[in-house]
């Protein structure tokens, strides 16, 4: 009897210890991972050093890192200490973005042999959810080499953690072949933070032909003619305008077209800086009179479908137009629809000439663990063969003016000239004008007024939220 | 030796603490100490953790932990989307908990009835809710979006359609209206049911009633044949038994489903995440999606964090009271 007791006593022990010391462990342990990346280092920077240096043995290293020599320098042994490796962050992992993705490591890995490629990424739509581990991350201080963010002032939540990139930019010889109004609208604080792999288009309108041809109308150049058009559509019984709103970032892109359309790029450019001065401006309120005007042409139900159905009502000719980014167009070329029979293409009313852009980017992290693979993972990055090697397969343009046309589709073509001589203005919807907190507040807000229409609501809510643009 | 002898002999203080911490005891406690720890700090700091944010400055990626006091909840509560929130929390609860209890109800009475076939119903009914909050928000979200209706309707409104039941047909999700709307001084938002929130209700209600039916059934089945054939000897109608005698003895049952169905309901996210994603505007918003959104998407965590306590809080008004009501009750028995 009692003996038994002392068996259960001790093995109660046991555990009681085991826990302590599995949970006292755990720290110890990262501890000793963490200095095997840092004693790894080294290596990964020799290894990635070989496209940039002239140093031969740089490779060598690379390859023989795995022999017991090398083995036997790191703390812990770790089989991948030796190798380089690169740890990125990108919520690219579907379809035509995973294809481009992809296409772009193979660059990387011609021109970086034996370095590791480590995608912690988490999947989903606009990266919500990767944004959030991201986010944990950072602020548990242990940031991956390079993460996807939208180019522009959205990086401003991010730039405690970034390094400053614009002296790199004109070791790479970016500065040379980017628009110099993209290079200004990249800066923050005089600093460019991230390298733009692509550029999507914000203000553009997809229309149906078939349907325009039977009524005789023509893609609308300007708000009259847009509202023309509609009346005629309207009177058919087909709704004009298909709007979405399930994705949460619908209303707020139509309504970037319109501010863009009523204010001009300067001007609509300016509400940005955080200047509440540039908010008084009475076409503010024009153009959300004119949105809601518009909306008054859209579907009902819009807040319960996404962008994509939005876009779908036009290709089924239920709907005459929708206003959205150029992902339309991948989504168009996913249902086996040809461009200019299936479905066509205009800047949004009232903005022909100007190129309202929005662009996914890589920075470097500071402190970064590898940060050597991660320069040279930003070189590919930003070169013509990484963005002609990942922009055809997802849809978008590179950010260089000095890609290989032949290699994109007629629409993409089109753009890529207009990316060269239109004017550049950022969009707010999708990070390349505004931080992360206004955007939240800018979505929502657009959201609630696509449903109440409630002007003084919306003016309110935007006034709140002009702090947020500098933080 | 013996336990006898030791008390027997000495009768101490010292004995009585001995006889406290016997080696069952001990071993009972170091058996408890892992998880005891574990939710210590995992649920209770961390509670308290997330109380400390809520009174910093922290937004942004970087930590700030700048004390503000209660400048966050001030934020919070002042904002249209905060207020629209909780009156949506508060209705959707009331409309949850309504419609659970009378159906659960309901269906475990029929059940009870000896139907044939009783285990096939029950398991029918019990089904949804094996099923995620995700599947049935997804698929209800289906069912009741509108599409352009009358000219071309989709979901329910389709199924209207070709019964010849036009009249029916309703913007479901998609319905902007507030009723009855009423907008006193103090409200940034307008007071009222959200029509948007009763397809959500009905879709919580399909997954959530089969388990209310469960306990209820359980409680049924606990209550003595012998009262009920008591009361009806004694000359009660069959209403008078069951509302003098079943509904009396489902009191705690009842208790249990409030506090389990409340909390749900009070926590709901993913539901409405995929069911309506907060639309129209903000009209099927809860705190829920709240907190993430502004801790995720605006990065502005200590308000995120306040509106977490908002919630916890909201928690604690709806069962706190029943604890207590529930407490006194056993005592008075």
């Amino acid at each position: 009897m009692f003996g038994t007791r002392r068996w259960t006593l001790l093995a109660a022990l046991l555990t009681l210890v085991s826990v302590i010391l599995a949970s006292c462990g755990a720290p110890a342990d990262t501890g000793t991972t963490g200095n095997t990346g840092t004693t790894g280092s080294p290596a990964a920077s020799t290894a990635a050093a070989t496209n940039a240096s002239p140093s031969a043995a740089a490779s060598t290293a690379a390859t023989t890192s795995a022999s017991p020599s090398a083995a036997a320098g790191t703390t812990a042994g770790s089989a991948a200490a030796g190798a380089g490796k690169l740890e990125i962050f990108s919520w690219w992992t579907n379809g035509g973005e995973a294809d481009g993705l992809n296409a772009m490591f193979e660059v990387y890995k011609q021109q970086n042999p034996g370095v590791d490629i480590v995608n912690a990424t988490v999947a989903g739509g606009a990266g919500t959810n990767a944004k959030a581990v991201l986010q944990t991350r950072l602020a548990g201080g242990q940031p991956p080499d390079s993460w996807q963010v939208h180019a522009g002032r959205e990086t401003l939540s991010y730039v405690d953690n970034l390094e400053p990139l614009t002296q790199f930019f004109k070791e790479q010889g970016f500065d040379k072949v980017m628009p110099q109004l993209l290079l200004d609208q990249l800066q923050i604080n005089g600093e460019i933070y991230t390298v733009p792999v692509n550029i999507h288009r914000s203000n553009m309108l997809w229309y149906n032909p078939k349907v325009f041809q039977d009524n005789n109308l023509q893609p609308p150049k300007t708000m009259e003619e847009f509202f023309t058009a509609a009346d005629a559509l309207k009177a058919k019984n087909i709704t004009p305008l298909a709007v979405g709103g399930k994705d949460g970032f619908e209303a707020a892109h139509l309504f970037e077209s319109v501010l863009l359309a009523t204010l001009g790029p300067e001007d609509y450019t300016k509400l940005w800086t955080g200047d509440a001065t540039a908010w008084a401006d009475p076409r503010v309120a024009q153009a959300i009179e004119t949105m809601s005007r518009m909306l008054s042409y859209a579907n009902e139900d819009r807040s319960a479908i996404g962008w994509s159905d939005a876009a779908q009502r036009v290709l089924d000719g239920k709907a005459g137009m929708t206003i959205m980014g150029d992902w339309a167009e991948g989504y168009f070329l996913s249902k086996g629809a040809k461009v200019n029979t299936d479905f066509g293409y205009a800047a949004a009313p009232g903005t022909d000439g100007v190129f309202m852009w929005l662009s996914d980017s890589f920075g470097l992290a500071k402190g970064a663990p590898h940060a050597e693979a991660a320069r040279a993972w930003l070189a590919v990055a930003g070169s013509k063969e990484g963005q002609d090697a990942f922009n055809p397969k997802k849809g978008s343009i590179p950010a260089r003016t000095d890609a290989d046309k032949s290699l994109y589709d007629e629409y993409l073509q089109w753009s890529m000239e207009q990316f060269a001589s239109n004017t550049l203005a950022p969009s707010a919807t999708h990070g390349a004008a505004t931080t992360n907190a206004f955007q939240q507040t800018w979505s929502n807000s657009l959201e609630v007024f696509s449903s109440n229409l409630d002007v003084e609501e919306l003016i309110a809510t935007l006034e709140d939220a002009i702090g947020d643009l500098s933080q | 030796m013996s336990h006898a002898n030791i008390r027997e002999f000495a009768p101490s203080d010292v004995a009585r603490r001995r006889r406290w911490l016997t080696r069952d005891r001990l071993i009972a406690l170091l058996m408890l100490m892992p998880s005891v720890v574990a939710i210590a700090v995992f649920v209770y700091g961390f509670i308290a953790w997330t109380g400390y944010i809520s009174l910093t400055a922290w937004s942004g990626i970087a930590p700030d932990y700048t004390f503000v006091g209660l400048e966050n909840y001030r934020t919070i509560f002042r904002s249209v989307r905060f207020q629209t929130d909780i009156r949506n929390t508060v209705v959707f609860t009331l409309f949850f908990l309504l419609s659970n209890l009378i159906l659960g109800l309901v269906l475990a009475l029929l059940v009870d009835a000896r139907v044939k076939g009783e285990a096939i119903f029950r398991s029918i009914y019990l089904f949804p809710m094996a099923v995620s909050f995700i599947v049935t928000g997804v698929a209800w979200s289906w069912i009741f979006t509108p599409g352009n209706f009358p000219s071309d309707p989709t979901g329910i409104n389709l199924l209207l359609d070709r019964l010849g039941l036009d009249a029916l047909q309703s913007a479901w999700i998609t319905d902007k209206r507030v009723l009855p709307e009423f907008r006193p001084s103090w409200a940034r938002t307008k007071l009222g049911v959200p029509m948007a929130m009763l397809p959500v209700v009905v879709a919580a209600t399909w997954q959530m009633s089969g388990f209310t039916m469960a306990m209820y059934l359980a409680g049924l089945r606990g209550i003595p044949e012998d009262l009920r054939e008591a009361a009806r000897v004694d000359g009660a109608s069959e209403w008078q038994v069951f509302r003098r005698i079943t509904l009396p003895m489902l009191q705690p049952v009842t208790l249990s489903a409030v506090i389990i169905l409340g909390h749900i309901s009070l926590k709901i996210f993913d539901l409405i995440m995929t069911m309506t994603g907060g639309g129209p505007g903000n009209a099927t918003d809860v705190p829920g999606v709240f907190v993430y959104d502004i801790t995720f998407n605006a990065n502005k965590i200590a308000q995120g964090a306040a509106a977490a306590i908002v919630m916890l809080v909201m928690v604690a008004v709806l069962i706190v009271p029943y604890i207590v009501y529930n407490a006194r009750t056993e005592v008075e028995r």
